[in-house]
This record gives C-alpha cells, structure tokens and sequence, in this order.
C-alpha cells in the first residue's frame, strides 16, 4: 500500500481504546444523536468478531435482550464510541464465535480467562 | 484565475467525517503545477493557460520541449495542459499552482483515463443480459439479434456490439472536496476517479 494512504489511515487510528479480543465482554459507550439530542447508549455482550484492518476495522458484539440474541456491529476506530470496557476475558479458540448463534441458555457461556 | 490542476491518482481509502461517518476517498496528489506559458486574446485569439506537472530526466526532454520551458523560465516537466480562460490570465509563466485553490467541501470535476478492459464482449461492454447458460440452451454471452431481415438488409450504425472497453477520457463530475493538504499537496475527494493507481489526472473545480 502507498504509505501517504497507509499514513492518512494511521491517523484515524484510536489508541486510546482498549486491547480487547475476540470472547472479550464489553461495554461499548456509544454516542447516540437523536434529533439534536445527543446521549451515550451502553451495548454490553460478547464479542464475536473481529473484522478487517487498518481504520476500517470493525468488531461484532452479540448479546441477549428479553431473550433475543441482538448482534451489532461496531467500527473499533469509530468517534462515536466514548469509552470501552472490558467486564470480562473469555478463553476462546477461534477468532469467530459464530457458534454462540446456535446455542441457548447456559451452552452459550464462554470460560473466562485465567491468569 | 485558474481553477485547475493536475495530479496523480494515489489509491482509495476511507476517513472518518465530520459528522462521524465513515467516507470513501480517493487520495490525489495535486500539483503543484507551474504556468508554462499564457495566451492572450491579442496574440492568440483566446485566453488560456498552459500548465505543467510531474518531474521529468533531463535526459529524456527532447529539444523542442526545453526551448519552450526555457522561454517561459521553468523546469521542464512530464505532462502539459492547456486551460480555457474567459478573460485574460492573471497568471504569468512561472507562476506555481498548488492544491490550496480547492475548498474543503466544495466540488470537484475530475478528468481521467479508464482503466482500459481490452476486447469485451456485450455483456461485460454494455450490460447485456446473455443467455441462460444450461438446460441445454446453448446461448450464453452472444450478442442476439442486431438488426431486422431484408427491410432495411443492413445493421443500423451504431449498433451496440464487442469491441474495445475502457482506455477512455472519463470526467467524474461534481465530487466532494472532503481534505486538502496543502503541505503535502494532497487532494481526497468523495468517491472514485477514472484510471489505476499512479494515473495522471486533471482536477478542476466546478
């Protein structure tokens, strides 16, 4: 890649977000502009993927409300996220979880990380 | 004034907007460009003036192209072109032009070559829909019928049919201005511009 570009990408890139990983349980603070009103949405879930690279990277939270898995997905490098925290480190051994899609109740958990 | 300039096509990406929206850019780097040489309305009968971009070996400027950049006292360079003005110029030759002509948010024209595609048949060159490829049909990318029988007993001109694609003149019309880096003499406007990376392209603004 031409480095100007690979330059201009670097610039949009976010380090002040956490190092967090596939399996991860997040709190993703994300800024919500309804009208002129503006107020920060919390998404909390397990992320199922990462995707892609560079600035253009985006990563997929899945979580379970009233009993309906809900998917988003989120650019890391994105302004509107305020804030990510981390609640939870999962051990995982893929780098998609799609697999959590067929599963329900208690075969959907994951082994937290041990230290 | 002159609104014009030209530059090289350096790649795509996308940036993060004002607004928070992830844009699609087409990264340019513009000039700068030197006045190689004005016409006048007295001299000439029209106003233009000749731009000139890209750095060149001396070696492989041939004579009649350094006695005309050494008349207007400039470096020679790769590419000149020449742009229509409706009064005088207010450039003289000399003069360099730079990326800081164009206006965050303003737009753009943007002239190009194609990316050019080779023979090409219908369906590729012109959208056609082809066959429906099995159950026997033995019709899959053929052009059809071009024409009628004996009335008229020729094929209209014109005719859409295979033949060369791309490696055209192309202007993108009316792109978003979305940075300008004057430092850099970097241009990114909003979406794509004709030609493969490194093209030589003519920005002017709209």
């Amino acid at each position: 890649m031409n480095t100007i570009i690979r330059a201009i990408e670097q610039q949009q890139i976010r380090e002040d977000l956490p190092d967090f990983q596939v399996g991860d349980t997040v709190k993703v603070h994300y800024r919500v502009v309804e009208g002129s009103r503006e107020r920060v949405q919390v998404f909390q879930g397990v992320v199922i993927s990462r995707h892609g690279s560079s600035n253009r990277e985006t990563f997929a939270v899945r979580k379970i409300s009233f009993g309906v898995g809900v998917e988003r997905k989120f650019p890391v490098h994105s302004p509107k996220i305020v804030q990510i925290e981390i609640v939870s480190r999962g051990k995982v051994r893929r780098s998609k979880l799609y697999f959590l899609r067929d599963k329900v109740g208690k075969a959907a958990r994951l082994k937290e990380k041990s230290y | 004034m002159v609104t014009t300039i030209m530059g090289r096509k350096l790649g795509m990406t996308q940036v993060w907007s004002e607004d928070d929206r992830l844009v699609p850019v087409t990264v340019i780097e513009a000039g700068p460009c030197v006045v190689s040489q004005v016409k006048t309305f007295k001299r000439d009968g029209y106003a233009a003036a000749q731009i000139a971009f890209g750095d060149i070996k001396e070696s492989k400027v041939n004579k009649p192209m350094k006695g005309h950049f050494d008349k207007a006292g400039v470096e020679p360079k790769r590419h000149v072109a020449e742009v229509r003005l409706d009064e005088e110029a207010t450039v003289k030759p000399g003069d360099t032009l730079t990326v800081d002509m164009f206006e965050v948010g303003s737009a753009v024209h943007v002239t190009g070559t194609s990316k050019g595609k080779g023979f090409a048949g219908v369906m590729k060159r012109h959208n056609f829909r082809g066959g429906p490829g099995g159950h026997g049909s033995h019709f899959h990318r053929a052009t059809g019928s071009v024409g009628q029988a004996s009335t008229p007993s020729r094929i209209f001109r014109g005719s859409r049919m295979a033949g060369h694609m791309g490696d055209e003149t192309v202007t993108v019309r009316n792109l978003e201005v979305v940075k300008v880096d004057a430092e850099q003499n970097l241009l990114l406007v909003k979406g794509a511009v004709p030609g493969a990376k490194g093209a030589l392209l003519t920005i002017r603004s709209a």
